[in-house]
């Protein structure tokens, strides 16, 4: 905890933030990230298993070869998410499951499933992004401003774009 | 009659009756045969959870009314709350029933705070037949909390299982059954936890306040009780309480000394630090140990349920988590 949330606690919390803390189990740090690291990795080996497929059967290039891999990734995800497999995945990989694609298509998925009951517009349509909102939004912004600072970089620092 | 923050009730009102209804993660728990009705299907063939979870409190009251063999006529008050917004799986069951209701709300403790007033209105006379209960179900505390795993989001070893059922009991002025003898009404206790993923830790302090005035104003013994049960502390809160007690010097022996969030599920069910939710207690209560209780295992009980008081809202806006517990003694009368 931080020292200035701290800060307002009184001393009575505070010792008992202390007497819990032994007695609270830590969350697996290092086996969370193996973890994390080979579901991860064997989503992404899956996806490169779709993309060869691609190449190999179909008139696609390594170029252009990154469309129908995603859209198909996508479709997986949902497919499991719908089945109920995806959270269990979620519970086990952590962040393995989240980060790649298949992570952002199951809480899209998922928000719809869940919000059903409330109807199409209301529900479906009005919480469908509710997960993926933000990670929009910070995909955006994040993005705007590395290539801010790259645009920067290259016109003032390397002499031109 | 009152002492401290304990009433005492000397006409020493009766749960006649009682019922517990439990969905398939529980079917498939070391409880199993305690419950009236279990569900196979998770929907309980409702169209949405929340509807689910109005249909368990509505059969746990039916199933409690009909072993009792009376008719919901008879009831004359209706006490239930449970976690959605505005109570409504309470207020809609009270609209089925049809009998004067007053909704309550005390998170996970809702179980004995309801008994806890049931035992009060019966035993000042006011009524003959109360019914308290409550009910939760995993996936509308889930949609109602929102850290639902299904977002693919990884919840950490402290963090509880919400309890798909619900529990009822019908209290009477006299009748076969054992006695509610007594009520502690617990105080609000923050001790600056934050982490809805960690609740067991925010309410154990809040049990242990209200486990220490009950035994204090009633001036009675730790091994007065052939059990005390805590309501959702999950593996966590129990520990902490357990060894907040005995740093506090009350020791009650730890063969007598239980949770029922570590009660219902089984070792190797994914359910992280335990069970948790409104049903948590009250399944454990009005289905198990009340058989117990009428086996004849159990003479003397403390149960004491534990509510963290917190909303979405709330956890958003960074507050901490406020607790409480509630403790009722129940007692065979030989």
């Amino acid at each position: 905890m931080s020292d200035k949330k701290k800060k307002k606690l009184t001393p009575v919390q505070q010792q008992y933030h202390v007497f819990a803390k032994a007695r609270e189990p830590h969350r697996p740090v290092l086996l969370n990230c193996l973890k994390a690291f080979f579901v991860g990795g064997t989503i992404c080996l899956i996806g490169q298993g779709v993309s060869w497929f691609y190449m190999t059967y179909f008139d696609f290039t390594e170029k252009t070869v990154g469309d129908p891999t995603v859209a198909t990734m996508i479709f997986l995800a949902v497919l499991l998410t719908g089945l109920g497999v995806y959270d269990h995945l979620g519970q086990w990989g952590g962040a393995g499951s989240a980060v790649p694609v298949t992570g952002f298509a199951n809480t899209m998925a998922s928000a719809a499933i869940d919000y059903r009951s409330e109807g199409y517009v209301l529900g479906v349509g009005g919480n469908m992004f509710k997960l993926a909102g933000p990670v929009i939004v910070f995909g955006v912004v994040s993005a705007f401003v590395i290539a801010l600072i790259k645009t920067i970089w290259l016109t003032w620092f390397q002499g031109g774009m | 009659m009152r002492r401290g923050r304990t009433w005492t009730f000397p006409n020493k009102p009766v749960i006649i009756s009682s019922a517990a209804v439990g969905g398939p993660f529980e079917a498939q728990g070391p409880l199993s045969a305690d419950f009236d009705i279990l569900h196979e299907d998770f929907w309980l063939g409702q169209d949405s959870f929340e509807q689910a979870e109005k249909k368990l409190l509505e059969q746990a009251c039916e199933r409690t009314i009909d072993k009792a063999g009376m008719k919901k006529e008879d009831i004359q008050f209706f006490l239930a709350g449970d976690l959605m917004n505005q109570i409504v799986t309470s207020s809609f069951s009270a609209r089925t029933l049809g009998s004067p209701y007053i909704g309550l709300f005390g998170a996970c403790s809702t179980s004995m705070e309801g008994l806890a007033l049931g035992a009060l209105i019966v035993d000042a006379g006011q009524a003959e037949f109360v019914i308290a209960g409550t009910a939760s179900h995993n996936a509308a505390a889930n949609r109602q909390y929102r850290y639902p795993s299904e977002y693919g989001a990884q919840n950490p070893p402290s963090a509880q299982w919400t309890v798909t059922g619900a529990g009822t009991g019908l209290i009477a002025k006299e009748g076969k059954g054992p006695s509610v003898t007594s009520a502690t009404i617990g105080r609000i206790v923050d001790m600056g936890i934050s982490d809805p993923f960690n609740m067991g830790v925010a309410m154990a302090p809040a049990a242990v306040d209200t486990i220490e005035a009950h035994f204090r104003d009633l001036d009675v013994d730790t091994d007065h009780y052939d059990l005390v049960l805590t309501g959702d502390l999950g593996r966590v809160g129990h520990r902490i309480c357990a060894d907040l007690l005995h740093k506090h010097g009350l020791n009650i022996p730890q063969d007598r000394f239980g949770d029922c969030g570590l009660m219902i599920y089984r070792e190797d069910q994914p359910v992280q630090a335990g069970a948790s939710g409104p049903a948590c207690s009250a399944t454990v209560f009005y289905g198990h140990i009340l058989k117990e209780m009428e086996k004849g295992n159990l003479n003397r009980v403390l149960m004491v349920a534990t509510g963290a008081l917190l909303s979405p809202i709330t956890f958003q806006q960074k507050e901490s988590i406020p607790c409480i517990a509630h403790a009722v003694s129940i007692e065979r009368m030989r």
